[in-house]
């Protein structure tokens, strides 16, 4: 009978909830019955904000969507604008993207394995891998001399090139962070209490992802081989040489793995970007011509990339002036979040805390 | 009978003794930690943080205490009380030494020499439960419920395997006093093992370690706490010296139990193929065995914090069913096998 059942307030203050999500959700002992999320609580009106800030004055708002990888959404950004005005980015500055853009998808990755370790019981993982995230956050300090909210480039290019000795930073840095991964590839991967807790729960279908309109790991843990880096390229990212790791059942496990593969693969990348760098002359410019005041004429785009989480889109529309008429973003976590209700029906409390984690919502990103 | 007084200093004894090592114990398992993952763990109080105990006492102590308005006072008070009382009073009957010589005096190195030395332990085990249920059921809030229900779960599945292995101990010996159990682990069989119980009960040791584990209700089977999914689990709504008492028995059960392994399965205080009695003065013996049986026990200190930092957490149906589908036939099966043994020895 619908009342025996217990109704459990989980967030948005609750140690698994990851700043500000809620889910109330009806429980018959520890299986739920019905989960309903509740989105909302770090909602700041960035879109609206947007249309009163010119368009260089809401890079550094971008910043707040992901705050777990803030370089990927400065660049969806800058790129939602330069294909507005129609803007050519130098090779060079395209390459530094992409290191960057590497640089942040492993330091996502590295927090969203980490917390799901933490949130199954496993709290040594985290350590080891958040202890290379340090280092990533120290280059991108000596990059631009912020740490997590990076303010990364500017439209129409980056502010500066690789600060000197990045090569030698990276080659010290590459064997820890592969070690660390290792390590905790052996600690959990088939770990038999690691399998038993996330094989096979809260798993969906690729017909159900899609339909859902999940994007990134979520999706390709299903099995749908989709990523806009190859699909669509951009960046130059149809130059380099990567794999696209899939899973099978979209299962917990499977984007666990996804994202450790993912991780590797960012690796490589990053090597034949810093390989292309080097071949490029000193004196290559960093900066497309962009005039002083950007003014864009009416046109409305859609420009999205690949960030850690899926497809992050940007719907800008101009009118002529300097501010954007109308900005829209497409934030992965929100395709995803939907789901969750479905998703941990019929599971465990502890399922659904696992299952959170694995989806990586970032409330910044989903309520914008 | 021994003079009530002896009896006395050695109740006091092991009393501060147990406090001191579980307050260590706490310092132990935070650097400990931190060695494991690469951090330096408390490092301010004292050389090497050796304080940090101390500090976080006196911490507890200070703290103001905090009754939610709706919880059930009395039941609230009791939850702590019920769950350190039983984790202090379980090692009353283990042997910590062997015996040591006084003025003519033979002292036992043990607070109570019972002849239902197990069945005692066994039942002061269990009882701990009661607090965890108990304060999760005054604290009134979901998820101190949710807390003590999984810890009831948990104990229909761990205490027959636990009871079963410990069983299988007790066919090997034949006895139920842990004192003559030690006693019959001198020396060696077939030739070369030592006479330790892990040697002839290994699936039972197995069984017994895993139970154990779930016992203490440290990880893998922290699931009464289990911070990331149930906030803190039974004691979310304790605070000060509360939770203290919540903290502290669970590093006394933690002693208790370690003591236990080394009693039934390594041996107590005997070294293997050295009889210490024999060139050692009766005084020394009787330290020299205190030290060799709490040696033994730090490794077990040490294991359960070893293994708290490497494994991730069961998930409550799992515990239900390793312990009612694995462990509970593998101990029906131990016993069987020992007892047959047993059975054809005589």
């Amino acid at each position: 009978m619908a009342q025996d059942y217990v109704k459990i307030n989980i967030g948005p203050s609750h140690p698994a909830m990851h700043g500000t999500l809620r889910v109330i959700a009806e429980t018959d002992g520890e299986t739920i019955i019905n989960a309903e999320p509740e989105i909302g609580y770090l909602h700041r009106g960035v879109e609206k904000l947007a249309e009163s800030m010119t368009y260089h004055q809401f890079i550094p708002v971008t910043d707040r969507l992901n705050y777990c990888s803030a370089i990927p959404n400065n660049v969806a950004y800058e790129m939602a604008v330069e294909k507005l005005m129609g803007i050519e980015v130098p090779e060079k500055a395209q390459l530094i993207r992409v290191i960057m853009m590497e640089l942040s998808r492993i330091s996502d990755h590295i927090v969203c394995v980490g917390i799901l370790g933490v949130d199954i019981g496993a709290l040594t993982p985290f350590f080891y891998l958040f202890i290379q995230r340090e280092t990533i956050y120290e280059m991108f300090e000596w990059y631009n001399g912020s740490r997590l909210t990076n303010t990364f480039g500017r439209i129409g290019g980056v502010e500066a090139p690789l600060f000197p000795g990045f090569e030698q930073k990276w080659i010290e840095f590459k064997p820890e962070l592969m070690k660390a991964i290792d390590e905790m590839d052996k600690l959990l991967t088939h770990n038999r209490i690691w399998m038993d807790r996330t094989i096979g729960t809260t798993a969906f279908s690729a017909e159900d992802a899609l339909n859902w309109g999940f994007t990134g790991p979520c999706l390709r843990a299903c099995g749908v081989k989709r990523d806009l880096r190859r699909d669509e390229p951009y960046c130059m990212y149809d130059k380099f040489e990567f794999d696209i790791p899939v899973g099978k059942y979209g299962d917990v496990f499977d984007r666990y793995w996804v994202r450790m593969i993912e991780m590797y693969e960012s690796i490589k990348i990053i090597d034949q970007a810093i390989e292309m760098y080097k071949a490029l002359p000193d004196d290559a410019p960093l900066m497309a011509k962009v005039p002083k005041i950007l003014k864009a004429s009416e046109g409305e785009i859609y420009s999205a990339i690949e960030s850690p989480n899926g497809e992050l889109g940007f719907y800008l529309r101009g009118d002529g002036s300097d501010k954007p008429y109308r900005l829209k973003i497409r934030p992965p976590c929100y395709m995803v979040y939907q789901a969750f209700g479905e998703l941990v029906n019929g599971e465990m409390v502890a399922d659904l805390i696992a299952c959170l984690s694995s989806l990586n919502v970032i409330a910044g990103e989903l309520d914008r | 009978m021994e003079a009530w007084g002896v009896a006395l200093i050695k109740v006091v004894f092991i009393w501060a003794w147990t406090l001191i090592i579980a307050t260590l114990m706490t310092w132990v398992e935070r650097r400990g930690s931190a060695m494991i993952q690469d951090r330096l763990g408390p490092n301010v109080c004292g050389p090497f943080g050796i304080l940090q105990p101390l500090a976080d006492g006196i911490k507890l102590f200070t703290k103001e205490d905090i009754v939610p308005e709706k919880a059930k006072k009395i039941l609230f008070a009791l939850g702590p009380i019920m769950f350190a009382l039983p984790a202090f009073s379980a090692y009353a009957v283990i042997p910590f030494g062997d015996k040591i010589v006084i003025g003519g005096k033979e002292i036992i190195l043990q607070v109570a020499d019972v002849n239902i030395g197990f069945l005692y332990i066994m039942a002061i085990g269990a009882m701990s439960v009661y607090g965890i249920v108990v304060g999760g059921w005054g604290s009134n809030n979901k998820f101190s419920i949710l807390g003590g229900l999984r810890s009831t779960a948990q104990l229909i599945s761990y205490e027959v395997p636990f009871g079963l292995a410990l069983l299988s101990v007790v066919i090997i010996y034949g006895t139920f006093s842990l004192r003559e159990i030690v006693l019959h682990q001198q020396g060696t069989f077939l030739g070369f093992l030592p006479n330790w119980g892990i040697f002839k009960q290994p699936l039972g040791f197995i069984l017994f370690i895993v139970t154990a584990y779930c016992e203490a209700n440290r990880v893998p089977f922290d699931l009464p706490e289990a911070e990331s999914e149930i906030v803190a689990g039974y004691h979310t709504e304790y605070g000060s010296m509360r939770l203290g008492l919540y903290l502290f028995g669970e590093y006394v059960n933690m002693y208790t139990l370690s003591a236990l392994m080394v009693t039934l399965y390594f041996g107590g205080w005997h070294i293997p193929y050295i009889d210490m009695s024999k060139f050692l003065g009766p005084v020394a013996y009787g330290i020299a065995s205190f030290l060799v049986f709490f040696l033994k026990t730090c490794f077990f200190l040490w294991l359960f914090v070893w293994v708290r930092w490497t494994v991730p957490r069961f998930r409550y149906d799992q515990v239900m069913s390793l312990g009612w589908k694995s462990l509970i036939p593998l101990a029906l099966l131990n016993l069987f096998i020992t007892a047959f043994l047993v059975q054809l020895t005589i």
